[in-house]
């Protein structure tokens, strides 16, 4: 689904990422651990094609289709989804109005018909009720005012309704308590299948007991210095990052 | 490159527009020689076979134009206007009153036809006659239109059926031959002839535009509509409109505009004035889409226009919602007077400014009766070159015990070459007045473009959806036909997303 080979990339001049090898297979998740600073959001960010974020070199095929060539918006409605660390507040902007047309930009683009407010509404309510999240929050303004638990839900009811092939959750784990990580997880769970993929980025073990990984990657400076199944991740929580960092 | 640089010139890329809306129409018109003087007055008032009375108010407006100066302090810059060297004057050549289709300049039709006028039934439009029994389609509540066409009101429709209810809706020169002690004992009375520069010129020489009188505790029907659109090359367009709701009654009237594309600059100067008497309420709604010039500023329409409203009554309430997205310069402050005590005056407006516009417009709210209040929200749109001001004034007179005024503006940047002031001014003579103002000015932010082209948006939709966010309080005050088409235009004049 991806392969990264080599991939490099400068922010306003400074080297970020400084190699970065990494394949997810269809229909696997894996998940990116690493100490803050090292890369993470950036490595989302340039594989969702942010301005400013430079690539110096390396390739990105996605879904058989160089990645790198495309618009952010292409990207998206070829099947790339990214639930932001910190969501986007859009004020004025109903959150109903913005859903529907996320989804249909991408159902357009995928050649599948749109949908009128009542039939979105119809589909939005479902995923609304699986994620326990509360009709209100269509009728607010996208994110203005959300708690930092609300708009991660509002970040993975979009990511339910868009129906992506590869997911990149960056830090959808922080800031939620038991519960809420639970909705969040089984909604990732939900797609979980034989068309998704998901890339996990996380800094705790907690989020990969729901869901569970099929390979774990450690980022630091800038590279995936280890990479295992998901006893890593219980061996990171136990030794910290200092352990992998003598061992690379 | 940094981040913010590259959204930039990307926004700016995206932002210069094209005009949609600029074909010219071949027909026949009638001229009145070129230049200003007391003759082209008399010739004007004698082609609308005018009563005495308003040849001498005329000529008294022509004088004191004559002594008065352009006005220099608003924020907009632009070379000398040659006032002689225009068309006072131009027509359709035929005058006479359609009996059917087949009998209407076919060119004009077509114009309307490219206006996207909200009609189904051209017949009503040209003004055939009984076209106007047509039933509404689907049940919609029907829009009556009163179109100007350069300088005569072609086309009055729905005539009829408004009758029956007492309401008067026309063309202003049908108005003073028809109801003239209702046009001399209103007109003027709310933006006197010596008023300002623009709206003496307007006295002087008006030539068309719309009147309308709702009878005591009428509520009409219909939205009643005008669309205007300067058409003549250098022909100023000066439209004089008159509404007057009795007592009780209600109104809402929309007024759309459009101009054909040229290179010179065309001069627009309407005054439109509004009454409401005892618990009578007026809403206007304006979407103006007058040619903004080309991106190096070459051409478009000087649209300096007066717009006041008296609440005269007891409890009135008067709603001027705008969207300017168009003209070369705007220089327009449609306001209140709180006459009547409980009277309310409210001002929505969304002013966008893109490539070389400017636009200086706000609103004046003038508390005179007791808890008098007003809202005003002014939310303010600059791109490219842009130059964009609020300018406002509230005054509270001595007599205008518990008033209250609440002020929001708010400004939005889209790229680093573009400008936006906010000059509000307050004066407070009362002591039990309240007044609040509120002000920000933002951009679009590069994460917001960035979250929503994530999602699939392209950067078209991303900005359009961000600015029409950003002008929602306003835009949930048009009627909801009008608030559709507002919405697309706030995208077309931003993006260059031609149809
Ligand atoms: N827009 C930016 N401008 C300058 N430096 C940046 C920018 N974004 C990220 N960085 C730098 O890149 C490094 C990696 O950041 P980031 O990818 O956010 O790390 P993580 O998500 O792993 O915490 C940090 O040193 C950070 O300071
Ligand atoms: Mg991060």
């Amino acid at each position: 689904m991806l392969k990264i080979e080599g991939l490099t990339a400068e922010v306003e001049g400074k080297q970020i990422l400084k190699g970065i090898d990494l394949e997810v297979p269809v229909g696997e998740v894996h998940a990116i651990m690493g100490p803050n600073g090292s890369g993470k959001s950036t490595l989302s960010y340039v594989l969702s094609g942010r301005e400013g974020y430079e690539i110096t070199g390396g390739s990105v095929t996605f879904a058989g289709q160089d990645l790198l060539a495309l618009e952010p918006e292409e990207r998206a409605a070829s099947g790339l989804f990214l639930a932001f660390q910190y969501p986007v507040e859009l004020p004025g902007v109903g959150n109903a109005l913005f859903l529907r047309t996320a989804l249909n930009a991408v159902r357009k683009a995928r050649g599948e018909p749109e949908l009128d407010a009542m039939q979105f509404l119809k589909v939005a309510r479902e995923r609304l009720k699986a994620l326990q999240i509360g009709e209100d929050m269509l009728k607010r303004g996208v994110n203005v005012g959300f708690s930092g638990g609300e708009k991660k839900r509002n970040e993975v009811l979009q990511m339910a309704l868009l129906q992506p092939k590869l997911a990149i959750l960056d830090e959808t784990d922080s800031g939620l308590d038991i519960d809420a990580l639970k909705i969040v997880s089984d909604g990732v769970n939900a797609l979980r299948g034989p068309g998704f993929s998901a890339l996990v980025i996380t800094h705790y073990q907690r989020l990969l007991d729901y869901i569970v990984p099929d390979r774990v990657h450690v980022l630091m400076g800038g590279r995936i210095v280890q990479s295992g199944g998901p006893e890593l991740a219980k061996q990171l929580e136990a030794e910290g990052y200092a352990s992998v960092q003598a061992a690379a | 490159m940094p981040a913010v640089t590259e959204t930039i010139d990307t926004v700016q890329s995206v932002t210069e527009g094209t005009y949609k809306w600029g074909f010219e129409t071949e027909i026949e018109m009638e001229f009145a020689p070129k230049g200003l003087n007391e003759d082209i007055v008399r010739f004007i008032s004698k082609k609308k076979n005018e009563p005495q009375w308003l040849l001498d108010w005329r000529l008294k407006a022509f004088a004191i134009w004559q002594k008065m100066e352009e006005p220099r302090w608003p924020a907009v810059t632009y070379p000398p206007i040659d006032y002689q060297d225009a068309y006072y004057y131009a027509a359709p050549a035929n005058k006479v009153k359609p009996k059917s289709l087949d009998e209407v300049d076919p060119e004009l039709l077509r114009t309307y036809a490219k206006l996207g006028i909200p009609l189904k039934e051209q017949a009503i439009l040209a003004g055939v006659e009984g076209a106007g029994d047509v039933p509404a389609e689907g049940g919609r509540m029907p829009i009556a239109v009163d179109a100007v066409f350069d300088s005569v009101s072609v086309a009055t429709s729905y005539k009829e059926r408004l009758g029956k209810e007492g309401i008067i809706f026309c063309a202003i020169s049908e108005a003073v031959e028809k109801y003239p002690d209702l046009v001399r004992q209103y007109l003027g009375t709310v933006v006197p002839q010596g008023d300002n520069f623009y709206a003496a010129l307007n006295s002087a020489v008006f030539t068309d535009g719309s009147f309308v009188y709702i009878p005591k505790g009428v509520r009409c029907p219909m939205e009643l509509s005008t669309y205007f659109r300067i058409n003549a090359k250098s022909t100023g367009q000066f439209e004089r409109t008159l509404i007057i709701a009795d007592e009780g009654s209600t109104v809402s009237y929309l007024e759309g505009c459009t101009a054909p594309m040229r290179d010179e600059n065309q001069l627009h100067a309407a005054v439109v004035e509004l009454v409401a008497l005892d618990d009578a309420r007026i809403k206007y709604s304006t979407v103006q889409n007058w040619y903004p010039g080309d991106a190096e500023g070459k051409g478009g329409i000087y649209n300096f226009v007066t717009k006041r409203a008296q609440c005269r009554g007891k409890r009135s309430k008067v709603s001027w919602t705008q969207v300017e997205t168009g003209s070369a310069i705007t220089w327009k402050y449609p306001s209140c007077v709180l006459l009547g005590d409980d009277s309310v005056g409210e001002f929505y407006s969304v002013a966008i400014t893109n490539n070389r516009q400017q636009a200086d417009t706000g609103t004046k709210m003038i508390h005179v009766g007791k808890r008098t209040t007003s809202t005003i929200v002014s939310k303010g749109i600059s791109a490219g070159r842009g130059q964009n001001t609020y300018r406002g004034l509230v005054r509270v007179a001595p007599t205008a015990s518990n008033a209250r005024n609440f002020t929001q503006c708010d400004s939005l940047l889209i790229g680093d070459q573009c400008g936006a002031h906010t000059v509000p001014y307050i004066e407070n003579r009362c002591m039990t007045a309240k007044t609040e103002h509120e002000a920000t000015t933002s951009r679009i932010a590069e994460d917001q473009l960035f979250y929503c082209r994530q999602r699939g948006l392209s950067e078209e939709d991303a900005v359009g959806l961000i600015v029409n966010g950003f002008c929602r309080e306003v835009l949930k005050e048009l009627p909801m036909e009008f608030a559709v088409e507002a919405q697309k235009l706030l995208q077309i004049s931003l993006e260059g997303s031609v149809g």
